[in-house]
């Protein structure tokens, strides 16, 4: 029991941080009909801002929580003027070709960051400080859960309730529901669709930015690439979801974390992407729209 | 109110306006009859800036418009019901209402508004709270209407209002848009292929061919008039 409990807790460590990610997938996709391949490299340097942020701030002395609140900030605002600026730069002047053009863009986008934090960090693994410290209170339960992974789960949950209550009643809110339904109409009524879409791509990569900052400093390494994996396994979580769907995106990226968890927990760890994998297989045989996923119905 | 001077559009390298010339003033219901394909409604997209002009000026109250985006067109006070009527359709009537009022914040007489809106369409109010998507056409077409005039537009462009709705509701809606421009003095640019409706309801209209615009002249002139009679209203 307390070992399903273990794989339980994992899996849900890695579905929220698979969580945070999709949701910039699927808010993207959901407006402009594209998957932006660049979204993972944001996750990886949120992760590296906030390694670098703290490295300045213990060289200067801050204290512990000083130094995650204001890493994390960092990691969030950098990454969001980085993903800002991808969509000026990489897709915004594709607006109007055909979609390939775009995804070709959005690849080489990832490939060009990739490489550009390799170049200008390190092809190694870099050490992540423990931003978390461990909580008194879970000592007992240390077996099966670290207060990291505790953080993980409220930060998260906080971020859904927060980008819920964004898009369900605030103005903006309601100009990205109209704008991923009918862009053009959209524009009639007067809202500024370029707007909508800068905005999608700020939010998308602050909550990235924001699973970056969690998970390294959970495991405690990062390199280049993290965003790469990280990137894949958060685009099948939200396709499995429904993409275009924001509580898809959730439930695709909980469904796969336990998955993983659960399967290479009981069967075999050398097979955990294979099951991921074939899991979405067997998903989108039995609904090619996803979980959640609306089929689209031609309009007449 | 609105002057199209020598308007040449394309869509792509397809020149869908070949320069036309159509005046609308303050207060009148303009009408522009053709056939399929003769560029009616990318007139309207002209006008409101999804199909920006190539070549020739578009003026409003006197100020030039073209080369502004939608959503500032928008702004100066022209709404548009779009061809197809456009709802959004995982928005519910009310959200659809809103969206109309989206660059207004007198949220008083946005309140009103939709109480006005309501009294010209009950049916709307008693589905308030259901999907757009999930209304009838004529249902539909009543929201597109009304979600245009949560913008409080001087002037409402239209894009085949009656199209694919049954006989009862086309009478309605040409009601209604007599009823708005009475009422409101909102100056009206309908844009129909039901030429006999449009004409009877209009002041003025224009007909359009392949790209051009061939007449002019009051409605009532155009009505009786042997040519349009034979080309648009069947007779």
């Amino acid at each position: 029991m307390e070992y399903f409990l273990e794989l339980f807790l994992g899996g849900l460590t890695r579905g929220s941080i698979y969580a945070l990610i999709a949701l910039g997938y699927t808010m993207v996709y959901g407006i402009i009909e594209l998957i932006n391949f660049a979204h993972g490299e944001i996750y990886m340097i949120g992760a590296f801002t906030a390694l670098i942020v703290s490295g300045v701030l213990t060289l200067l002395g801050w204290n512990a929580l000083a130094i995650i609140v204001i890493a994390s900030i960092v990691a969030v605002i950098y990454s969001a003027a980085y993903g800002y600026t991808i969509e000026k730069i990489a897709y915004k002047p594709l607006r109007n070709a055909p979609r390939l053009s775009a995804l070709i863009s959005a690849i080489g986008m990832s490939l060009f960051l990739q490489n550009y934090v390799l170049l200008a960090q390190t092809s190694d693994f870099l050490p992540f400080p423990e931003l978390i410290p461990e909580f008194g209170f879970l000592e007992p339960y240390s077996n099966f859960i670290r207060s990291s992974e505790l953080v993980i789960f409220a930060v998260t949950a906080a971020v859904m309730l927060g980008l819920t209550f964004l898009i369900k009643f605030t103005r903006i809110g309601k100009a990205m529901r109209a704008t991923a339904q009918d862009k053009m109409m959209a524009s009639l009524v007067g809202i500024d669709v370029n707007r909508v879409i800068s905005v999608t791509f700020i939010v998308g990569s602050a909550t990235a930015a924001i699973g970056g900052v969690l998970i390294a400093s959970h495991i405690g390494q990062l390199n280049y690439y993290i965003g790469f994996i990280a990137g894949i396994k958060a685009f099948v979580a939200a396709v499995l979801g429904g993409i275009g769907s924001i509580p898809g995106a959730v439930l695709g990226s909980l469904v796969l974390g336990w998955t993983e968890s659960f399967f290479t927990g009981y069967v075999s760890s050398d097979y955990e992407d294979v099951f991921a994998f074939l899991f979405l297989v067997l998903i989108l045989i039995f609904r090619p729209a996803g979980i959640l996923g609306r089929s689209e119905t031609e309009k007449v | 109110m609105l002057e199209l001077r020598n308007v040449k559009s394309y869509y792509g390298n397809i020149q869908a306006l070949k320069g036309i010339d159509i005046r609308v003033s303050e207060g009148e219901i303009i009408t522009l009859i053709g056939a399929n394909g003769a560029g009616k409604s990318t007139t309207l997209m002209s006008v409101c800036g999804v199909v920006p002009p190539r070549s020739g000026e578009i003026l409003f109250m006197g100020e030039p418009i073209h080369g502004m985006s939608p959503n500032q067109i928008v702004s100066l006070g022209i709404s548009q019901v779009p061809e197809g009527r456009r709802i959004f359709p995982y928005l519910t009537v009310m959200e659809n209402l809103d969206m109309g009022a989206f660059l207004r914040n007198d949220r008083v007489s946005i309140r009103e508004d939709i109480d006005y809106i309501f009294e010209l369409f009950p049916i709307l109010a008693e589905r308030r709270n259901q999907a757009g998507g999930t209304l009838s056409g004529g249902e539909q077409q009543m929201l597109a209407i009304s979600r245009a005039l949560m913008a409080r537009p001087r002037l409402l462009l239209m894009d085949e209002p009656s199209l694919g709705l049954a006989p009862l509701v086309v009478k309605r809606i040409f009601e209604i848009i007599r009823k708005i421009n009475e009422e409101n003095n909102t100056t009206i640019f309908l844009v129909e292929q039901n030429a006999n409706q449009a004409l009877k309801v209009a002041h003025r209209g224009y007909v359009m061919e392949t790209g051009r615009v061939t007449m002019s002249d009051t409605a009532d002139n155009l009505l009786t008039n042997e040519g349009i009679r034979k080309a648009y209203l069947g007779m």
